[in-house]
């Protein structure tokens, strides 16, 4: 999977958790709940959403490497995903 | 034969909008079955029946706002079961449903149906008139070329509503200034170990089953609430009336501004992995403006945290009739003495703004020991 597709899988689940974020713009580098109403209620739902739509394990641990958009994209290329 | 009414959804309740039938005639019901769904200023709310039959007659159709006490639908009893609405003669002196049935119809589809096929729709808007069930013919688009965005389905879905919310707010917490004679406590709690607990749970579970420290935080207030009853409950008609239960009002927050505090029942006997389930979908409901009237109104406590915000402490103010609101602040790591020692530690604050009426500073401070040490022994939770 490429830079582009898991940006475009990052988003849409961004935009399934607050749809208003759709005709916005989105910080790479600032961690979502810097920038955008994202609680840990919100995270938790991201979280999920990414492990069942890209059927990875993502531990607890590795949480802190997933609050920015940037961070993500690094995080999930790291994992190497089938395209 | 009953009659089923608009129930009241809180004091400052006049009147609510029917937005949704679930049930038609010749219909069989049973006790808690969630017949419909009312819209108030705070969002959509399911409301149930409180006993067995069958319907046999709407008699306020959907879009149509009507004041607390007004018949919405008329069931008859379980005995009655086998006879066919219709047929009964009894029934048929029934008074006919106040409004006339063609305008009824034009209240539920005020747009024709054929502007649709032209209408221009985001599909992240498409998406979420389907999760909040919002017929599309209903909304008025105010994007580019009339397109519909998703602000505009929330809208018309009776979910942003930033102004009536805010009187809601306005007026609840004005009556709790005037008539409760407030005090507050407050004390630090040492979360380290209880967190480190957690996080050694939670590295075996798969990510659906992982819980958040928030549950931790609502069970260990409902079992220090059984230890000190008169925290529990709602101050109604000049006296204290406690709860068998402790239901956890939540404060949610909504994402078009505002808040709600639906609650989470009977949460002292309930495991963490239960309450984590049900503490995720009330969060997920709530903010799709989904809640049933009793979470609505059945809250007998409110726990608030603005911990994620980096605040450190909050003053709570008591949502009436309850007589109590616990506060948690966020997780801070600070210098902290342990046994003679000055070591870093995660450190919270709680806060309690209790009901003078109702219990003393004393019970206030002994209510708060019981929760410090709760959370500080996480296996007993």
């Amino acid at each position: 999977m490429n830079r582009d597709q898991i940006k475009s899988v990052v988003l849409s689940e961004l935009y399934s958790i607050a749809p208003e974020l759709e005709d916005e713009d989105i910080a790479t580098n600032t961690a979502f709940r810097d920038q955008f109403d994202f609680d840990s209620m919100d995270f938790l739902n991201f979280v999920i959403g990414l492990h069942e739509t890209l059927k990875i394990d993502i531990p607890e641990s590795d949480y802190p490497k997933l609050l920015s958009l940037s961070g993500c994209i690094a995080y999930l290329e790291s994992k190497d995903l089938p395209g | 034969m009953t009659e089923f009414l608009m129930p009241s959804l809180g004091a400052d309740m006049e009147a609510a909008t029917v937005v949704e039938w679930r049930v038609k005639p010749g219909d069989a019901v049973k006790r808690g079955d969630i017949v419909a769904a009312v819209e108030t200023d705070k969002g959509i709310i399911d409301i149930e029946v409180f006993e067995e039959g069958i319907l046999q007659q709407i008699l306020v159709p959907v879009g149509e706002k009507v004041s607390v006490g007004a018949v919405l639908a008329i069931f008859n009893g379980a005995d009655q079961k086998s006879s066919k609405p219709p047929a009964d003669p009894v029934e048929k002196e029934q008074p006919k449903p106040v409004p006339e049935p063609t305008q009824a119809d034009q209240n539920a589809v005020p747009t024709p149906t054929a502007e649709k096929s032209t209408q221009r729709i985001s599909p992240a808007a498409k998406k979420r008139a389907k999760a909040l069930s919002v017929d599309l013919a209903n909304v008025k688009g105010t994007g580019a070329q009339g397109a519909i965005t998703t602000a505009d389905v929330e809208q018309a879905a009776g979910n942003a509503k930033p102004d009536a919310m805010r009187q809601a707010i306005a007026s609840a917490m004005s009556r709790s200034k005037q008539e409760i004679p407030h005090y507050y406590l407050a004390t630090t709690v040492d979360m380290t170990d209880t967190l480190d607990w957690l996080a050694e749970k939670n590295a075996s579970l798969p990510v659906q089953a992982r819980r958040v420290y928030a549950v931790l935080l609502i069970k260990a207030v409902a079992l220090a609430l059984v230890e000190v009853p008169e925290l529990n409950g709602y101050w109604v008609d000049g006296q204290f009336e406690s709860s068998d239960q402790v239901n956890v009002g939540m404060a949610i927050s909504l994402r078009q501004g505002g808040l709600i505090a639906p609650a989470l029942h009977d949460v002292q006997g309930k495991t963490l992995d239960t309450l984590m389930a049900e503490f995720r979908d009330l969060v997920n409901r709530a903010r799709a403006g989904r809640v049933s009237r009793a979470e609505f109104t059945e809250a007998s406590v409110t726990v608030s945290s603005l911990g994620e915000q980096g605040v450190e402490m909050m003053y709570s103010i008591i949502h009436p009739p309850q007589v109590a609101i616990v506060s948690f602040g966020s997780v801070i790591e600070r210098p902290w003495c342990v046994d003679g020692a000055v070591v870093p530690r995660k450190l919270m604050n709680v806060s309690l703004a209790a009901d003078h009426r109702a219990s003393d500073g004393h019970r206030g401070a002994l209510f708060l020991n019981h929760v410090s040490q709760y959370l500080q022994q996480p296996e007993l939770l």
